[in-house]
């Protein structure tokens, strides 16, 4: 295996063995044949480097946080060297009128063949004036550079779903990259953040297959995203025997139990941190003792509260109790005019004597 | 409507209109049922023993003499399905915090495992109870579309709830989301069809073993 | 010439209360019911289920007396009780109950249907919808004062044949006796030994008793047709009878719904608690037998089976009773299967023993019995009810069956020791 991404790789002190090895686990996770990584590996190895083209909308940082500042050297980290990342505000030493002229070289250079990755949530209230760039809005920018994409990907739940800007009342409008673009392959990698392998891992099933990944119903890749978080959770065990922690200092806390009554969003919730992991594999939100927010999931921010058990009320009852008092009410009338009618036939009655018998 | 959001709609403002019309119409019919009163017996009453309303109320659990023979299906299907669905509602850990957030009394729970069994042995059950009154000439006489509905209202949420367990047939979220709204519709209806008899049950055998207590007849 | 459905239906409006609604709101359609009732377990028509029996009154309770039954009307989704419908029902509400309560003592709901039957009928009288049987038998019990048409001198006829046969005077009229004996009137046409045996008895335990010239009859028709307002006028000459002469008990015949007409009906037709108790013979020679006032000899050596009359057990609390007088007498006593509290009925009960057009399915459903029958294969059959006996006679005729049949107070007479003077005589 040669290549100038091998080298690279060399250069930063990453062994062809490592890269294989990543790229063996990575189809592994994609639920690929063994071979598949050695092809991946080759395929990444001898990449043209398609032009990227990542745009960021109403957003925190932390999807970009969180594939490029794991703790480094990362191979995620270092994947960049396989693209041709034209344009990403964040990381680009470009700026201001640059940094936008570098944009639309890259797009007029590589139209209809670059690759447009989204962070971030699109606002439409007020035509899009909530987040601008260069006094653009980011909806004009999106619908720009969706045109010449060969494909989108929606990084993070924001782009996938709208997001925590999204969540009630959405003050901004915020809309997912699928409101917008309706025209072009998009792949959601939702998350909150979304895990740095899957991000990579969509990126090299791109370069190697040419094409998107197979995707869920809500977009994302099956591959990651098939089984619930619960399914795979190694706390699964004491869900099913009914041992729970009921506070997060309690005996069952302690003993590790199933976090649901401690308002766990695992059973709901798609995502591949049970078996991926956070942090290069040290440990994820339920291993640390919380339960799972359900961050991958569409409006999880409006879910009924993050402590709350999936089989309580989301809301508190509010009607309950004037209903009761109404149906009661309602009993009581009835009942008063019943018993009225009841003793109108009662007193009505003439007593009957043999000839009431015939008709 | 996401999964999610349509969950949330029915842990949320479903609940809450479900809730409200089951507790509406159970106090509404309870009061319309049961204020239309009756007349005192001024026949002297017989004493014996083991006759009285409440002794009825329990004792009507068990078949009377010779029925179980002669009708064995209903009544060991009815035995199993209603003993399972209450292991179901009231045994499987979720519905125990449900309970106990509504009303805030708990109880430990059973294994999901057994609870799982329960659940395929009560729709078993029910199946069977449906193939009776499809089959039973006096049965099949009584049915009226009423008794095909509330059938289907009581095994959905047992089917949904299973499903959505066994991660059958749609994503987890969706099934249980279609689970709970399939309870809240068996809310709704339980006060207006014959499903009531979860509450009149107690009143009618009461009235039965008190008339007939009052001869010293143990009913 | 007045019965109208307007009336039948104020009638019902009036007589539905709580309990009622409370079965209509359980029944779940479980069928079990019909397995109970003797007309569709030998018939295997659905329509004698007994809670459909009850659909017209179920509908006029919805209708009248539930906000969604009103809506349901208004909508036009739960249609009007109509003349035809009652015309219909008439044969479901009288020709095939014989107010026995098997179905009130299966109902896995506790639904006391039987109950709701005999209220159903004040609506059916009402509009008039009772069987032309029935109505005669009414109509003989007020006008002559039997509803077989028997009158005073008939019954003192009788009284001077008992007195001649069996060497004892019959009491009539007498004030404070302790004992006032009513009759039925199949007793004093069909079977004669019941006066003769109550009389024996009597002077055995030592007892003051008397007949009343204005009220020896006490079977009720009014209770079987419905009809509360004729039911109290037949049960108040008992009542004022007892009163007149300052009875202490009154002891109801070997008839079981002269029974309970007198024991559970009469205060309730009165509107006031007796100021005497009522007794069935049955628990009487129960009694004196426990007091020792009563003492028999020797015993029957065929076997012998009890036919429980439906309202003196299973609706009128005398179970144990009869079996233990049985046992007194009779060495090779059997029960039939499901005796006693679930024993099935003749098929002539509740005045259907009085509807001509209903004897042909009475006999189909004697067939219960007939298998009852047939699972001990009794030599004689002892009961406690003269409407019983009569039912059973005729159809174990049909069916050519020879089973004789006789009255337990005979039965019990008959072992009475011949030369036994009456005690403090
Ligand atoms: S901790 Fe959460 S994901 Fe894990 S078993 Fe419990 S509910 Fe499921
Ligand atoms: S465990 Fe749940 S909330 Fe946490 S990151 Fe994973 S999907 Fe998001
Ligand atoms: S009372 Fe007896 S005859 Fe009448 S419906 Fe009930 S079981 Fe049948
Ligand atoms: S047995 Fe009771 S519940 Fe069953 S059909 Fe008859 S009345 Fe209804």
């Amino acid at each position: 295996m040669q290549g100038s991404l091998v080298d690279a790789f060399a250069r930063q002190g990453v062994s062809r063995r490592s890269f294989l090895k990543y790229c063996a686990t990575l189809a592994s996770m994609m639920a690929l044949p063994p071979v598949a990584g050695r092809a991946m590996a080759e395929a990444m190895a001898a990449a043209r480097r398609p032009s990227v083209i990542w745009l960021p909308f109403q957003e925190c940082t932390g999807c970009t946080e969180s594939i490029t500042r794991s703790h480094s050297p990362t191979i995620e980290g270092m994947i960049f060297d396989m693209i041709s990342l034209d344009y990403q505000e964040t990381l680009m030493a470009a700026a201001g009128h640059q940094a936008e002229a570098a944009r639309l070289n890259a797009m007029q250079d590589n139209a209809g063949k670059y690759l447009l990755i989204v962070d971030g949530s699109i606002p439409l209230g007020r035509d899009g004036a909530y987040s601008c760039i260069g006094g653009r809005s980011n909806v004009e920018m999106l619908k720009e550079a969706a045109q010449g994409a060969a494909a989108v990907v929606a990084v993070g739940s924001c782009a996938a779903f709208g997001g925590i800007p999204r969540a009630n009342p959405n003050p901004t409008g915020a809309v997912s990259v699928s409101d917008i673009v309706k025209d072009k392959p998009i792949v959601n990698i939702p998350g909150c953040p979304p895990i740095p392998v899957v991000m990579t891992g969509v990126l090299a099933h791109y370069l190697t297959f040419g094409s998107l990944p197979e995707l869920d119903a809500k977009g994302r890749p099956k591959a990651f995203f098939g089984e619930t978080i619960h399914d795979r959770c190694y706390r699964r065990p004491f869900y099913d025997q009914g041992k729970f922690a009921k506070t997060f200092d309690d005996e069952g806390a302690r003993n590790g139990w199933c976090l649901f009554e401690l308002g766990c969003k695992g059973p709901v919730t798609h995502n591949a941190c049970a078996t991926a992991k956070w942090n290069g594999g040290t440990s994820w939100p339920v291993e640390s003792g919380h339960g799972c927010l359900g961050c991958s999931e569409p409006d999880f921010w409006d879910a009924g509260g993050f402590y709350k058990a999936l089989s309580l009320p989301a809301d508190p009852l509010g009607i309950a109790g004037a209903a009761a008092v109404a149906g009661a009410a309602v009993g009581v009338g009835i009942g008063f005019a019943n018993r009225a009618k009841q003793g109108a036939a009662k007193s009505a009655h003439e007593t009957t004597t043999l000839a009431d018998l015939e008709k | 409507m996401t999964d999610l959001q349509f969950l949330t709609w029915v842990r949320g403002p479903g609940l809450d209109i479900a809730v409200g019309i089951f507790l509406l119409g159970v106090l509404w019919r309870l009061f319309e049922i049961y204020s239309l009163g009756r007349s005192k017996d001024l026949s002297a009453p017989r004493r014996t023993p083991g006759a009285s309303g409440l002794h009825t109320v329990f004792r009507r659990s068990l078949p009377p003499p010779g029925m179980l023979k002669c009708s064995p299906v209903s009544y060991l299907g009815g035995y199993i399905f209603h003993i399972g669905l209450a292991i179901v509602v009231f045994g499987f850990a979720p519905h125990i915090l449900l309970i106990r957030n509504l009303t805030g009394l708990s109880w430990p729970a059973l294994p999901s495992q057994f609870v799982d069994l329960a659940a395929v042995v009560t729709m078993a059950a029910m199946t069977v109870m449906l193939a009776d009154r499809i089959n039973k000439p006096a049965k099949r006489f009584l049915s009226t579309f009423e008794d095909w509905f509330t059938w289907a209202a009581t095994f959905l949420p047992v089917l949904t709830g299973w499903m959505a367990v066994q991660h059958l047939l749609l994503p987890y979220t969706a099934m249980l989301a279609l689970h709970i709204l399939s309870v809240e519709i068996l809310l709704i209806v339980l006060p207006f069809t014959k499903l009531f008899h979860a509450f009149t049950l107690f009143g009618s055998r009461w009235y039965n073993g008190k008339v007939n207590g009052h001869r010293g007849v143990p009913v | 010439m007045s019965a109208s459905l307007e009336k039948g239906i104020r009638v019902l409006k009036a007589v539905i209360d709580a309990p009622i609604a409370s079965y209509f709101n359980s029944c779940v359609h479980c069928g079990l019911c019909a397995e109970a009732c003797l007309f569709y377990t030998e018939t295997g028509d659905p329509k004698y289920t007994p809670i459909h029996k009850l659909e017209p009154l179920r509908r006029i309770y919805e209708q009248e007396y539930t906000l969604l039954g009103r809506l349901k009307k208004i909508v036009g989704l739960s249609k009007a009780v109509t003349d035809d419908e009652l015309d219909q029902w008439q044969e479901l509400v009288y020709n095939s109950c014989t107010l026995c309560g098997r179905c009130s003592a299966v109902c896995p709901v506790g639904n006391d249907i039987v109950y709701m039957v005999r209220k159903f009928r004040e609506g059916m009288a009402a509009s008039g919808h009772a069987p032309e049987g029935i109505k005669s038998a009414v109509n003989r019990t007020v006008t002559i004062g039997s509803p077989m048409g028997v009158k005073l001198p008939a019954v003192l006829a009788q009284m001077k044949h008992v007195e001649a046969d069996y060497g004892i005077p019959i009491p009539l009229d007498v004030e404070d006796a302790e004992y006032m004996v009513v009759l039925s009137s199949m007793e004093i046409i069909n079977f004669p030994e019941y006066l003769g045996a109550v009389a024996r008895i009597m002077q055995q335990a030592g007892k003051t008793w008397t007949l009343c010239s204005t009220a020896f009859e006490a079977t009720n028709a009014g209770i079987q047709i419905g009809n509360s307002d004729l039911a109290r006028v037949i049960v108040s000459r008992i009542v004022e009878g007892a009163e007149k002469f300052k009875v202490k008990t009154v002891i109801s015949p070997e008839c079981g719904h002269a029974y309970t007409a007198l024991r559970w009906e009469g205060a309730n037709l009165i509107g006031r608690p007796f100021s005497f108790e009522v007794q069935h013979i049955v628990e009487v020679l129960d009694e004196f037998q426990r007091q020792g006032w009563l003492r028999t000899e020797g015993f029957e050596t065929d076997k012998l089976t009890f036919h429980d009359p439906c309202q003196l057990v299973r609706r009128g609390g005398v179970i144990r009773q009869p079996r233990t007088l049985m046992r007194s007498v009779a060495q090779n006593f059997v029960e039939m299967p499901d005796a006693g509290y679930m024993n099935w009925c003749c098929g002539g009960g509740g005045g259907a023993s009085a509807i001509e057009e209903g004897e042909a399915l009475r006999l189909e459903a004697f067939k219960k019995k007939k298998t009852q029958f047939d699972a001990v294969k009794p030599d004689r059959v002892v009961t406690a009810c003269a409407n019983c006996r009569i039912v059973l006679e005729e159809s174990l005729e049909h069916y050519r069956m020879d089973i004789p049949v006789i009255g337990l107070t005979e039965l019990i007479a008959e072992h009475i020791p011949e030369r036994n003077k009456p005690e403090g005589a």
